[in-house]
């Protein structure tokens, strides 16, 4: 049976991860590589490192940073940030990604999904997604770090993305993203329920039990989160282990 | 033992190599088809189209070096997620002209999308699934309990005419032959490399083992 999988995520800016992290046993604790190595030891699923202050000129020093991250990872590692050609995802799958994700330029141009799934296949293209509520069961896509409003429905571009060859969405809810509220769960089962690809359930986790709806309620088929694991006040196991008692099936190490 | 790791321009191999590394075995890149007379065994990864894979095999001469390698000089093969798919006969995937759908041949069978092979779940199936060696698996699998979780990431199957020839399934709304053997030839459709202890020690198995 396939398992619902938990996804730190590392938000990285001038190469340290920002929001903090909060491992006891970590050299450096706002070293994405470092980060890596502990995920990698405590049982994380996958890794998603995203450089959320990507610009042209840092380039070079992000790759050479997602390369040194990679190196700790045995399991599967999702990069984005700043990516906007065919060659940007080739260049960072040759640094060390397994999947790629687009952001604000797959909404300025959904067609980049398509060529970059049919030249590196559908499993390594991720389109992330992120939304706020703008009326009841209404979601609107916003780019820029969620502060440029398109005036797209979410619900309809995430089809049109994975008609496109997205292999997942990675679906952030912007009114939750820090709130430790919860996610949004009509939105995230709204877009869950409409594509045939998986979705990745991200923004707003503060309690094991939000992991756990995540996946009930809202029909995500993964967890995203990042300040509950790195400030450490729930460990990877801990998390699975709460899953797996509401049911849900965990790979459990 | 020498590991040759073939690199015909495809993407990312450095996790392939590292996990072989950790385990103090020698892995090279082997990028070029005359170059697999100096490696012991052969790990074929793939990944995205299986059509662009095939055409890129083909067009540096990669699918007889490696007949050479596995048919006369019985040196064991493993091929992995698109590698896997590579051993196949044929596949319906990226099947128009310009792109040749045939692979190497080396298990007869076919490669199909995930459904036309009867599962009606999410496509690509992502994310880590139990593995069931069938009784007949043999050493590859040696010291992996039944059912261990491995990381997948595809949307089409290679399913092989000699039902013998599969030594593994999962279930992803249909049972999916997800490991093959014939002879010294191994595939996987999981990612070994990516799969944490258990992929270390499947890729170690299949390194170590003195295959008849």
């Amino acid at each position: 049976m396939l398992k619902t999988r938990i996804i730190p995520c590392l938000d990285v800016a001038d190469g340290r991860v920002v929001k903090g992290v909060n491992f006891v046993d970590l050299v450096d604790a706002g070293d994405p590589v470092e980060s890596a190595r502990a995920y990698d030891a405590a049982g994380a699923d996958e890794l998603c490192f995203l450089d959320i202050h990507a610009t042209h000129e840092n380039r070079g020093t992000m790759y050479d940073l997602a390369t040194r991250t990679a190196e700790q990872c045995f399991m599967p590692l999702t990069i984005g940030g700043g990516v906007r050609t065919v060659d940007d995802v080739r260049a960072l799958l040759l640094a060390g990604a397994d999947k790629v994700s687009f952001n604000s330029s797959a909404v300025a141009d959904p067609d980049v999904v398509a060529r970059a799934a049919d030249r590196f296949g559908s499993q390594c293209i991720v389109v992330a997604i992120d939304a706020k509520t703008v009326a009841p069961g209404k979601w609107e896509i916003f780019t820029h770090g969620g502060r440029k409003p398109t005036g797209i429905d979410a619900v309809e571009f995430a089809g049109t993305v994975a008609a496109k060859g997205a292999g997942e969405i990675l679906l952030t809810s912007m009114d939750r993203d820090g709130t430790r509220a919860g996610f949004n769960l009509p939105l995230t089962r709204a877009i869950a329920d409409a594509v045939p690809i998986p979705v990745i359930a991200s923004g707003g986790v503060g309690t094991l039990d939000h992991l756990v709806e995540g996946v009930t309620e809202g029909h995500a088929s993964a967890v995203l989160a990042a300040s509950i694991f790195h400030f450490g006040d729930y460990a990877i196991a801990e998390a699975k282990a709460h899953m797996a008692k509401a049911g849900i099936p965990m790979r459990l190490s | 033992m020498r590991i040759g790791i073939v690199d015909y321009g495809i993407g990312n191999l450095g996790s392939l190599r590292r996990a072989l590394t950790l385990m103090r075995f020698d892995a090279q890149f082997v990028t070029e088809p005359a170059a697999l007379d100096s490696v012991d065994r052969i790990i074929l990864p793939g990944v995205g189209n299986f059509a662009d894979c095939a055409a890129s095999l083909r067009l540096a001469g990669w699918d007889e070096g490696l007949r050479q390698a596995v048919s006369e000089n019985g040196k064991p093969l493993l091929g992995i997620c698109v590698g896997m798919q590579l051993l196949a006969s044929h596949s319906t995937e990226g099947n128009d002209a310009d792109r040749s759908p045939h692979g190497l041949g080396f298990i007869p069978g076919h490669v199909r999308h995930l459904r036309q092979e009867g599962s009606a779940e999410r496509a690509p199936h992502v994310g880590w699934n139990s593995v069931e060696p069938s009784p007949s698996a043999g050493a590859i699998f040696a010291g992996i309990p039944e059912g261990t979780d491995f990381y997948f990431v595809h949307s089409y199957v290679f399913r092989p005419d000699d039902a013998t020839h599969v030594v593994a399934q999962t279930r992803y709304g249909a049972p999916l032959p997800v490991a093959v053997r014939r002879g010294r030839v191994f595939g996987t459709q999981f990612h070994p490399e990516k799969s944490s202890r258990a992929g270390m020690r499947l890729l170690r198995n299949f390194a170590e083992t003195p295959w008849d």
